[in-house]
């Protein structure tokens, strides 16, 4: 029986987020349909949180549908899969959806149509396997969080080796606006989701599973519960809708009332997040022995003809998604690849979608709200609106100011980047961008100095070393000089004594 | 398409800065129509001079400044100035003292200081304070009900706007004014109070200033205010309670020597203030345990001034000295950090205390 645990009134009660237009509607009530095979797929090989995986393939080399082609490159990483059986015809940068607007480094795979996979390795009862090889095997599934951080699912697993897990919550919040995927994900596939839930259950070794889902979405609970039914460690919470419930710290609090400590991690409280996207891809590698080569997209958008969700591989191309969505209406005044609230807006269609791209949409002018900043009024919205009980407007005044050590004293470094302080400034500052450039610039500045350590102790250990040198060479030259005249005192003794006895 | 680089987040909210002044606008037209429907036409001009005098202020600041003028007027926060600056002056007052008012307030008060958003003081109460500390025959010059009975045209109102007043003896006391003369007499409260009828205060129908004679249009625009959700609870409940709460004290201690908590609440600007001047944004501190504060001590000091202060009424001053400290209070009253302490530190990590099955 699946419990449903209410959480105190308190944490009903306390103010913090915003509630956005959700608009997810038309596509959060259309199936999931699949996007097909798009003619070139681009995959990044940075689309995890961590270390860009390392290619192990080259140009010219045909692949396997679930072929590995690119390997982790260090501990938190996850290797990288072809989508789809083709030939490997680039591997160089490609446009990326990243912050910056920078090109990645990228496999292109042209698909040779035939989609044949790679011998798979299923597992008829997963739930029997032990702990670490649980682990093992998702990490070799190069599965990722797939809310969007994309932090590699295994190196949470292997969380349980090292502190005591008692909490497995799935995020299936979906906080921001427009996107449906997760929606739909657990109405159609809830089954998938309870057991690879049950699977990160036995590898942190953790004792119950709290699945959070915001209220807007009545038909996950239920498809939820009933997949839940079986296992009473298994429980579906209602939680209210607001943004961003799906941040990590805001869903613990909510569900459980514990606030993780503040640069701590989730683990510290006992508990581990993962999506529910994550959790299905989880079951899809242990059971059928299938990586992560596809997700579920929202493509939604008040530019795009019809806007629902599909079932896309790794590295399809922006244009193919759209079109898949009854293509453009209108010159949209945005793309973003993600949610609204903490998407990157990119300009090239060409770019692929990775492992965390939850939504790509389109947004007209009208949805984005494009109007120029003008002066903060101070109307303290961004104060009511942020999660953490930061002061947006303080933060970016002194930033504004170059001031980034106070900035940081009254809580930089706490800021989600969430922005929901964005998101309610009438003013339309872009308080985000002053965090994260604030961000950028003190680690910067914390590399530089470290260098600059470095380098001291390097010029120092040298000063050091030629001063020993020095000392040691003039030491030398001491001793063999008393060395010298001991032998000459002794020499002249000798002669003497000679002489003495000669004469 | 894109050109530059766009940071998140890629949606906003529906409310502006020029909205929000036109919801605090709307929130101020009940009691500013009371005062016209009260004072009749010299109140209205008075208005009107004293909103046009902030906003060519504020272009012509502006326009010295070399800054855009139009974008900054269309947000309507000089006419709102301007518009609280009226409604705390005397109804009759000539509009001489409208425009310089009006002038004080945007020159001194908010460009001087960098402009919108950067002001520390309370513009429209910089402006009453100037004009108070300089002109106090002008400034409590309170028109008698007797006079305003016999009605008002527009030439009147003219007439009135040049020249001002004819004599005192077209003036009344405000019960604040009168109270404080009257004890300075020694004469004791219950006598000085006998004119002092709360139903009056709730329509409006007594001497005070253009806006803030009718509590009940103050009232009603400012519950308008808190369920637009433009302003919040913290500063109208605190300042009420930090002027009524020891007011209500010291006339229990001492009936004869200290006004009841409801004349003071009722008299002078103090419904207006908890509403509106407090309340305004850029002057009081963003977050809830400052707002307490800074509400709470301002009422306090409200009722000290009107007290013992050699002025009848406070709201002014005190709000002024309370602006001077919301920087500071912004500063050590911010919220705590999810996760933190008080004080900054991390919190220790604590486990699930609900029973596990």
């Amino acid at each position: 029986m699946a419990h449903l645990v209410i959480p105190p009134i308190r944490r009903l009660l306390t103010r913090w987020g915003i509630h956005p237009d959700a608009r997810k509607h038309p596509a959060a009530g259309l199936d999931i349909v699949d996007a097909g095979l798009p003619p070139l797929l681009v995959l990044p090989l940075a689309q995890q949180a961590g270390a860009p995986a390392r290619p192990i393939v080259r140009i010219g080399d045909h692949v396997l549908r679930g072929q590995c082609v690119a390997e982790a490159a260090g501990p938190i990483s996850a290797p990288v899969h072809a989508s789809t059986s083709g030939t490997v015809i680039a591997i160089g940068e490609a446009p990326m959806p990243h912050a910056s607007g920078l090109p990645g480094l990228a496999i292109t795979v042209r698909p040779d149509g035939e989609d044949r996979w790679i011998e798979r390795a299923g597992e008829p009862y997963p739930i029997r396997l032990a702990p670490e090889e649980i682990a093992r095997r998702v990490a070799e599934a190069g599965v990722v969080g797939m809310g969007g951080a994309a932090f590699p699912a295994a190196v949470k697993l292997a969380l349980g080796q090292r502190s005591v897990i008692d909490t497995v919550i799935l995020n299936g919040s979906e906080c921001e606006p427009y996107l449906s995927c997760d929606d739909r994900l657990m109405r159609e596939n809830a089954a998938d989701i309870i057991e690879g839930a049950r699977l990160i259950m036995r590898a942190t070794g953790a004792r119950r599973v709290l699945a959070g889902i915001e209220d807007n979405k009545p038909e996950a609970i239920d498809a939820m519960k009933v997949a839940a039914h079986p296992y009473p460690e298994v429980a579906v919470v209602r939680i209210p809708s607001r943004y961003p419930m799906g941040a990590e710290r805001q869903l613990i609090y909510t569900l459980l009332g514990v606030e993780p400590p503040a640069g701590g991690r989730a683990a510290d409280v006992g508990v581990v997040v993962h999506n529910v996207g994550t959790a299905a891809a989880v079951w899809r590698a242990l059971r059928h022995g299938e990586p992560l080569i596809e997700r579920v997209v929202t493509v939604a958008g008040g530019a795009l003809a019809a806007p629902r969700n599909v079932r896309a591989r790794i590295g399809t191309p922006l244009y193919w998604l759209i079109e898949r969505a009854g293509g453009l209406t209108r010159e949209p005044a945005r793309m973003v690849v993600g949610g609204p609230m903490m998407g990157v807006a990119v300009s090239d269609l060409d770019t692929p979608i990775g492992k965390g791209a939850s939504g790509v949409l389109a947004l007209t002018s009208a949805e984005v709200g494009e109007r120029e900043p003008s002066a903060c009024i101070r109307c303290g919205s961004c104060v009511t609106a942020c999660p953490v009980g930061l002061m947006p407007l303080e933060m970016a005044n002194r930033i504004h100011a170059g001031e980034l050590g106070q900035a940081e004293d009254i809580g930089l470094r706490d800021c989600l980047t969430c922005g929901a302080c964005g998101y309610v400034c009438p003013s339309r500052i872009p308080l985000v961008q002053y965090f994260a450039h604030a961000r950028g610039e003190l680690a910067s500045r914390e590399r530089e100095r470290h260098r600059l350590d470095h380098v001291r102790e390097l010029t120092e250990a040298r000063a050091e070393r030629v001063e020993r040198e020095a000392r040691e060479k003039a030491e030398a030259h001491a001793k063999r000089k008393a060395e010298r005249a001991a032998a000459q005192a002794k020499e002249a003794a000798a002669k003497a004594r000679d002489e003495e006895i000669s004469a | 398409m894109n050109s530059p680089v766009q940071a998140s987040p890629h949606a906003l909210t529906q409310r502006t800065s020029g909205r929000i002044m036109a919801l605090v606008m709307v929130a101020l037209l009940p009691a500013t129509l009371a005062g016209f429907w009260q004072f009749g036409w010299p109140a209205f001009c008075l208005w009107l001079v004293t909103v046009a005098s902030c906003v060519l202020a504020e272009a012509l600041c502006l326009q010295w400044a070399g800054k855009p003028v139009a974008p900054v007027l269309a947000d309507g926060s000089a006419a709102l100035t301007g518009w609280l600056l009226a409604m705390s002056l005397p109804p009759w007052a000539p509009w001489w003292l409208g425009v310089l008012g009006g002038a004080f307030s945007i020159v001194l008060a908010k460009q001087v200081f960098g402009g919108m958003g950067c002001n520390v003081f309370n513009p429209a109460m910089v402006g009453r304070t100037v004009l108070l500390v300089s002109f106090p025959v002008q400034m409590t010059q309170w028109v008698s009900p007797a006079l305003i009975a016999q009605g008002t045209d527009l030439a009147q109102a003219v007439s009135i706007g040049l020249h001002g007043v004819a004599t005192d003896a077209m003036t009344s006391a405000s019960l604040l004014g009168h109270v404080k003369t009257e004890l300075g007499r020694g004469i004791d409260l219950a006598g000085a109070m006998v004119a002092f009828a709360p139903d009056q205060a709730y329509t409006g129908a007594r001497p005070g200033s253009l806006g803030e004679t009718s509590a009940l249009a103050i009232v009603a625009g400012g519950l308008f205010l808190v369920f637009k959700r433009v302003i919040g609870l913290r500063i109208p409940i605190g300042y009420i309670a930090g002027l009524c709460l020891p007011a209500a004290i010291a006339h229990a201690a001492a009936p004869d020597a200290f006004m009841p908590a409801g004349a003071h609440l009722l008299s002078g600007g103090a419904l207006l203030c908890a509403f509106f001047i407090a309340t305004d944004y850029v002057t009081s501190p963003s977050a809830p345990f400052g707002q307490w504060i800074y509400a709470v001590g301002a009422g306090l000091l409200t009722w000290l001034i009107r007290t013992w202060g050699g002025y009848p009424e406070g709201v002014a001053f005190a709000i002024l000295l309370m602006n001077a400290a919301t920087p500071l209070l912004d500063l050590w009253a911010r919220p705590r950090i999810f996760g933190r302490r008080v004080g900054g530190k991390p919190l220790a990590a604590r486990r699930v205390q609900e029973p596990l099955r």
